[in-house]
């Protein structure tokens, strides 16, 4: 007898939502597995709010199911799903204390009053926010206001924690700050973290999967590595921070290797394409190389147009063949605007876009 | 040159606020005049008139029908606008931008019109003049601006506070009463206050409105048919008093209202 396999903790299958005639999520299927931190990353107006919003409840897919543990919770509100969400604005409430906020689910839940006030303390602390319990909402500063607000969430011990743009507020340092914080607390409590952003740095950062959402679709999804190193389509290349891409024609395919005719010249890639497609390549800033690697591509040369002094770096525009390409040289390469430099990739770093 | 640049606009504002100003002013000095005429020169200061006043029964029970009037308009008016701003801006529904419009039309018409439409309405009801039907009248003329203060409250992020208490487990009556209720009363007294300084000082509607039990401004005009006297000038000054009291209330509310929600 096979043993029946466990469920995701959130599914979506085979949900859209159109909105005013307007699609603004295509069929598309998403499992998150119990545990996981997914970040859904996606430029405004992408759907990513949407999608964070069937699960929370706050919006109804306009095909296709929701399920939690399994169980359909489409028509579900959002009182009676077992999610919880952390707004952009926080949402606190003005008029009430710390420690009413962070207990206010356990009040609608009827717990008893030590218990609600122990509970309260609890996460307060988890958040760093010990002692803090009587303080208004108004004496805050905007982290520790998000703080409250994920202490509030995490109060009703959510089987999935949802939040839409948590750090959007906060100014670069905190939010540096915060990302660390969130990653610790989901460890520490062992939950499910869905979590929208349009910062593909803090997606990275913190994800333990991301979702790239264009326009209502999937366009990639995989852990942060992988989506960075390895994009699976132009728009993710180009989103999951800076790109050089290439178009081209594939000219010879075989062996896993195909050979696409750019402007810069026929470059191997690994991978495999029918003859004759317009593809496109793509080579990360620091993947462009000063010397030759021992199983490198070349790519020809050109001139230094511009660059500018990054501290770790040199971030350099070169003219190659009419092509604007970015670079991260060295700062010990002593590259200065006007040089003309020879530039080279290692082949296994070239990506082959073919959508 | 730039002397003239530099004081020529508090020069102006001191005009401008003299212009608005001096009648008040004067009213409220004349109230504390010795003689019998409220005219130049003044030999008081006496509190004689103000004596008077206070022991004249036809001003006294004006002044607590025009409390009875302005409250009781005032809560009724504030609820209403309340349950209407809320149910705008949460549902949407066709034809809301309509009701809107429904709703704040009554400000555009002229309080003759409006006293001359509830009286035609009220007689052909059976229901005759009294501090009743004059309640009825400030309803009407200040549930647009209780509504319009009412409704600009109550915002994306004030929608968002409340989505979080449904997400923690609420039910509509919840969400009302203890998060959007609690999250308004400042700008719910403002409106309130708002509504009753109008109501205080309401003519118009007052006067066609009422038979036996009149209002303070209904009274007032009754004792300014028999001329001048000091003691209309201190009544004046009762009704300025209590009206700047409300005016003083609701701004301290809007202030303490915003340097919460920095």
């Amino acid at each position: 007898m096979s043993e029946k396999p466990m469920p995701d903790r959130v599914e979506l299958r085979r949900v859209s939502k159109v909105y005013e005639g307007v699609t603004v999520v295509e069929t598309l299927d998403l499992s998150i597995a119990a545990g996981e931190f997914v970040v859904l990353l996606g430029p405004s107006g992408s759907g990513k709010t949407t999608l964070l919003n069937m699960i929370g409840g706050f919006a109804n897919p306009s095909s296709g199911q929701v399920l939690i543990d399994g169980e359909d919770v489409t028509d579900l509100p959002p009182a009676r799903r077992p999610t919880a969400t952390v707004f952009q604005d926080y949402a606190l409430f003005p008029h009430m204390s710390l420690a009413a906020n962070v207990a206010f689910g356990l009040r609608m839940r009827k717990a008893p009053k030590a218990e609600r006030l122990a509970k309260a303390a609890e996460m307060l602390r988890l958040v760093g926010l010990e002692g803090f319990s009587n303080r208004g909402i108004h004496q805050l500063s905007g982290g520790q206001r998000q703080r409250v607000a994920l202490a509030r969430a995490m109060a009703v011990e959510p089987k999935v924690l949802l939040l839409d743009e948590p750090l959007g507020a906060l100014d670069l340092a905190l939010r540096r700050q915060m990302q660390e914080e969130l990653v610790r607390l989901q460890r520490r409590l062992g939950a499910t973290f869905v979590h929208v952003t349009h910062d593909q740095e803090e997606a990275m950062s913190i994800a333990d999967r991301i979702v790239v959402v264009n326009k209502g679709r999937i366009e990639d999804m995989g852990p942060p590595d992988r989506v960075y190193l390895k994009p699976a389509s132009l728009f993710a290349a180009k989103f999951m921070g800076e790109s050089n891409v290439l178009g081209g024609r594939v000219v010879e395919s075989q062996g896993g290797e195909v050979k696409v005719e750019t402007a810069l010249g026929a470059i191997l890639a690994p991978g495999t394409g029918a003859v004759g497609t317009a593809v496109h390549l793509a080579l990360r800033p620091e993947q462009l190389l000063l010397a030759p690697h021992t199983h490198g591509v070349s790519l020809g040369r050109g001139r230094v147009e511009e660059l500018s002094f990054q501290g770790t770096h040199c971030r350099c525009h070169c003219r190659v063949a009419g092509q604007d390409l970015i670079l991260r040289a060295p700062v010990s390469a002593g590259l200065t605007a006007g040089q003309e430099v020879s530039l080279y990739a290692a082949r296994t770093d070239v990506v082959l876009l073919q959508r | 040159m730039s002397a003239v640049y530099r004081w020529a606009p508090w020069i102006y504002l001191a005009i401008a606020l003299l212009f608005i100003f001096l009648p008040v002013l004067v009213l409220v000095q004349f109230s504390f005049q010795g003689g019998m005429a409220p005219v130049p020169p003044f030999d008081g200061p006496s509190l004689k008139w103000w004596g008077k006043v206070l022991a004249n029964r036809k001003i006294t029970d004006g002044l607590w029908n025009s409390l009875l009037v302005g409250l009781g308009s005032a809560s009724v008016a504030t609820v209403l606008g309340f349950l209407a701003a809320y149910s705008l801006a949460r549902k949407r529904r066709r034809l809301s931008g309509f009701y809107q419009f429904l709703l704040m039309a009554p400000i555009t018409v002229s309080y003759l019109i409006i006293g001359m439409g509830l009286q035609i309405t009220f007689n052909q009801l059976g229901l005759g003049k009294s501090l009743w039907a004059i309640g009825i009248g400030h309803v009407v003329i200040n549930l647009p601006l209780t509504f319009a203060i009412l409704y600009s409250q109550l915002g994306e992020h004030q929608a968002n506070i409340e989505r979080a208490a449904y997400d923690l487990g609420a039910g509509d009556w919840r969400v009302v009463l203890e998060i959007t209720v609690p999250m308004l009363w400042p700008s719910l007294l403002a409106a309130f206050f708002i509504a009753a300084t109008l109501s205080w000082d309401e003519f118009v509607i007052a006067f066609l409105m009422s038979r036996f039990d009149v209002t303070l401004p209904v009274v007032i005009w009754s004792m300014l048919r028999s001329g001048l006297s000091p003691e209309l000038n201190a009544t004046g000054t009762l009704v300025f008093i209590i009206s700047i009291l409300a005016v003083g209330v609701v701004e301290f509310l809007l202030w303490r209202s915003r340097k919460q929600h920095v």
